[in-house]
């Protein structure tokens, strides 16, 4: 396959950046995406060029590393796969692929298609947790969990924090990503116990972290390439909503986990 | 005098851990908050690790290359982690776990290390669901179980095909909590380069900021390395991108003896290699061996018709398939150990019977377990692991069977560490992958996990004591030691060295030449005049990478290329290593296959009286062998027999 690149390059946070076009031959239809980058790095490598810095580590689909925008879709034109799961075969002989980093404000980006993703663990800091220690824990299976909630929750958790939701969304709304934790926790015994405190600490530090609000146009959830679902939006939305109402405040204790 | 100390505890098999706890020193809160720990590698055996350490009050200090803790390659791994809870009531215990993990590694672990992580592998699966971990359950609300490799009992717990990840993101939230409570400082996008010796203990690391290339130096009490294993010396495996060995290769070369470099695991069921351009390898998860049949054609002329395409799988007669596994493993059929079935896939792919266009390519077949059990329970059990499949190799595997491949993808061997997890470096330790100490010279399916997490919560957070107690009274290190200097430029130097080597040919180039040399010599086979001839070759590229190599860019910025290559320049190292231990191991055991020593059935043919001991690998220097120590397994509690799963 022959294909005309269109990539985001931009040499790091302070600078400006700009589409370069690259041509690229030969490539079998077999190649995963990354690997079609690799090679196009390899032969700016010999030619004395910048390669193009990209985010990647597994390649296969789980740690949610990979992060590009192809074609105005965040991990590409397929459903349900990371950038790394795109196979070329997708793509037509001749074709024009534009690439660019995410783009969200919380995601400045760091170098090329390098964006920096700190602001999601800075929001699981805040209580995406269940405050236990290690050790001095009843036996698993002394609570039973309906297989329903249990499945629900794993629904959930499959969640890689790619931010591709926040790259889809025109708000860079963190809802999905946020929902998705909060409801992890929420449909189990475990997490129960600080659902309240939890859901209302980690919103706090989203809207500080200046993610946009959920205009509900579900983006997020088409683009999803775990395939999480947006009724953990409103979900999250009742715990919140609830939490607020019931809110019962003991002296001194703010937070999930004072 | 050897310099290993095992530290084994007296006493029988089952009372050592308890009478090891009750023997070691503690620390007392007050103290605990004075000392500071380093640890590196944010996976299972690191989140875990630094999570508890900070909950017992130490300052943690925790690292990692990834751009978050949660990317740690621990997230990849998908079947289970085994616990010996027995809630399946099928005479599961911890000595059968135990058992099942010593005969799964071939009689070369030891004994009271792999006891001890069978005792404590209740207590993960517990810790486990405290943190919110959604573990498949039954519908009566308890846990489910599957089985696995090795095992002739169910005691694989699970979360679909993710378990690594929910594993991690639980050790992840748990390192998290303590982020937010200022126990834990988190050092994102950071390379690990070298450990520092003062007066010969391990007091801290210089490592590289990823994203502006600066240098730093960071000290503490202990440090503890959870960097996971070296299979990318193959270049091609199912270990992430980044996956390197420079933090305990540099442990290595600082006096940290290697234990068994050349016991690597070949996992059996993988996506076969399509074409040169290829970057890894993708695991299919060894619970698909629960459900799916392993088969090539009985008749060669049938396998040739498949490769050129004229016939497909489905249209073989059940007489015509050779159900190898089931044919010469009875007992235990497809869920043989690793090792076994690796090697039973290259025999058959040797001898002609391969698959798939370049023949290196066996079935794994569902139809009958389909036709068993609908379509719908095989999509809940496996959905996400054929849909990886799909996206891969274009084809439906719920209608035409998986194509698998062995390919590299754990490391037994690892930095030797005494029963309380402790390199030959005092102040130094090491966990998880990155140590020799559980699995032997095969790991059994779902006990990486087990061992990682074990490591973590429940032994390092007891055993670090017995050294940091008489540490209390050493004050906070300052970083301006001379030792922190020198160490910091001669980790710059190299960095400076290799940039202006401004040679020709990409690092990948130099890499993929390395995995193709180890693939061929240090891999599922391996003879001496092979493993000669490995040395050889690694070295003369070893060499031509130093003239060679080209590297772009600047060393103060975000610069990958120059992140591969100082992980290659180490891997240059560590294959020849690898080959030397391998070469000097002349038996077959585990993973390790010799082809001059097997059973006229073409089984592993081990050499008790000879090599039943852990190769610990002494670095002297660069011009210099490396020196090779011996330990010697005591087998007192189990007897030592010829692996059979017939």
């Amino acid at each position: 396959m022959d294909l005309t690149l269109k990539i985001w390059r931009q040499k790091n946070a302070a600078s400006k950046g700009k589409f370069v076009t690259y041509k690229i031959s030969d490539i079998s239809p077999n190649s995963s995406f990354l690997e079609m980058m690799d090679i196009l790095n390899e032969s700016l490598v010999l030619c004395g060029e910048d390669p193009v810095a990209f985010d990647h580590d597994c390649r296969e689909g789980i740690c949610g590393a990979c992060s590009m925008y192809i074609n105005g879709h965040p991990h590409g034109p397929d459903k349900a796969i990371t950038t790394c799961q795109l196979h070329m075969r997708r793509f037509k002989d001749g074709e024009t692929i534009v690439i660019e980093p995410w783009r969200a404000r919380p995601f400045p980006v760091l170098k090329d298609l390098i964006v920096d993703r700190t602001a999601f663990d800075k929001i699981i800091q805040a209580g995406g947790y269940v405050s236990v220690n290690t050790g001095g824990i009843p036996d698993a299976n002394s609570i039973p969990i309906p297989k329903v909630k249990a499945d629900l929750s794993m629904d959930a958790a499959a969640c890689i924090g790619c931010g591709a939701c926040v790259a889809a969304c025109k708000n860079a709304s963190a809802m999905l990503f946020v929902a998705a934790k909060v409801s992890q926790f929420a449909l189990l015994p475990q997490g129960r116990v600080e659902a309240s405190e939890r859901v209302q600490a980690m919103v706090a530090e989203m809207d500080k972290l200046g993610f946009g609000n959920c205009t509900n146009t579900g983006a997020c959830e088409a683009e999803c390439p775990k395939e999480i679902s947006i009724s953990n939006i409103a979900r999250m939305n009742r715990e919140f909503l609830s939490a607020k109402l019931g809110a019962q405040k003991p002296s001194g204790r703010t937070g999930s986990d004072a | 005098m050897s310099i290993l100390d095992s530290k084994i505890p007296e006493g029988p098999l089952a009372e050592k851990w308890e009478r090891h706890k009750a023997a070691i020193r503690v620390v007392s809160p007050a103290n605990k908050r004075k000392l500071e720990i380093i640890v590196v590698g944010t996976g299972l055996g690191g989140a875990s690790a630094a999570a508890s350490l900070a909950e017992l009050g130490y300052k943690v200090k925790a690292f990692c290359y990834q751009d978050s803790p949660r990317r740690a390659h621990s997230i990849a791994a998908q079947g289970g982690i085994n616990a010996a809870k027995n809630y399946q009531n099928d005479n599961d215990s911890v000595f059968r776990l135990f058992y099942d993990t010593i005969k799964g590694g071939d009689y070369r672990a030891r004994e009271a290390n792999v006891y001890r992580l069978a005792e404590v592998s209740p207590n993960i699966i517990d810790q486990c669901v405290a943190q919110g971990v959604p573990f498949a359950r039954e519908y009566g609300g308890l846990l489910d179980n599957r089985s696995f490799g090795g095992a002739q009992v169910s005691r694989t717990f699970y979360a679909r095909g993710q378990t690594g990840q929910q594993l991690l993101l639980g050790a992840y939230s748990a390192l998290s909590r303590q982020v937010k409570k200022g126990n834990v400082e988190l050092f994102t996008r950071h390379e690990m380069l070298d450990v520092v010796l003062v007066e010969g203990r391990a007091r801290g690391i210089i490592v590289r900021n990823m994203v502006t290339g600066e240098i730093e130096r960071h000290a503490a009490h202990a440090v503890v390395l959870a960097t996971g294993g070296y299979g990318n010396v193959f270049f091609l495996s199912t270990n992430a991108m980044g996956s390197n060995t420079t933090a305990i290769w540099k442990a290595f070369r600082r006096g940290a003896v290697f234990g068994n470099p050349c016991f690597t695991q070949i996992h059996p069921t993988c996506i076969p290699v399509h074409g040169d351009f290829q970057s890894k390898l993708t695991l299919m998860s060894e619970s698909l061996r629960n459900d799916g049949r392993i088969w090539v054609p009985k008749q060669k002329e049938d396998a040739e018709k498949i490769r050129k395409g004229t016939l497909l799988p489905t249209q073989i007669k059940e007489e015509d398939r050779d159900y190898y596994l089931e044919r010469r493993y009875p007992a235990f059929g497809n869920l043989v150990p690793r090792d076994v079935a690796s090697r039973a896939a290259k025999e058959r792919c040797d001898a002609g019977f391969g698959v798939g266009e370049t023949g290196l390519a066996v079935y794994l077949d569902f139809s009958d377990a389909i036709n068993r059990l609908g379509k719908s329970t095989i999509e809940a059990r496996y959905g996400n692991l054929f849909q990886m499949y799909e996206k891969i190799v274009d084809e439906n595997p719920y209608k035409t069977p998986m194509m698998i491949y062995p390919a590299v993808h754990y490391t037994m061997g690892g930095l030797w560490v005494d029963y309380e997890l402790m390199t030959t470096i005092p102040g130094l330790f090491a966990i998880g992958e990155a140590n020799f100490s559980d699995h032997g010279a095969n790991r059994l399916g779902a006990s990486a996990l087990m061992q990682g997490l074990a490591d973590g919560y429940f032994v390092l957070p007891y055993t670090i004591q017995n050294y940091l107690a008489d540490q209390i009274s050493v004050p906070k290190f300052s970083n301006d030691l001379p030792e922190f200097k020198l160490t910091e430029e001669e980790a710059v130097n190299r960095l400076k060295k290799l940039m202006n080597v401004r040679g020709k040919n990409t690092v990948d180039s130099f890499h993929k030449k390395l995995g193709h040399i180890m693939w061929e010599y240090v891999g599922m086979g391996r003879n001496a005049e092979g493993l000669k001839k490995a040395i050889t070759e690694i070295r003369a590229l070893r060499e031509e990478f130093w003239k060679d190599v080209k590297i772009p860019g600047e060393m103060n910025e975000i610069n990958p290329e120059l992140e591969k290559a100082s992980r290659v320049a180490d891997f240059l190292e560590l294959g020849e290593l690898m080959a030397r231990d391998a070469l000097h191991r002349d038996e077959s055991c585990g993973g390790h296959f010799r082809e001059e020593f097997q059973t006229t059935e073409g089984e592993a043919l081990r050499n008790d009286q000879e090599f039943m001991y852990a190769a610990a690998w002494e670095f002297t220097g660069d011009t210099q062998e490396p020196k090779l120590n011996k330990e010697v397994l005591d087998y007192e509690f189990v007897e030592v027999k010829q692996r059979n799963y017939k």
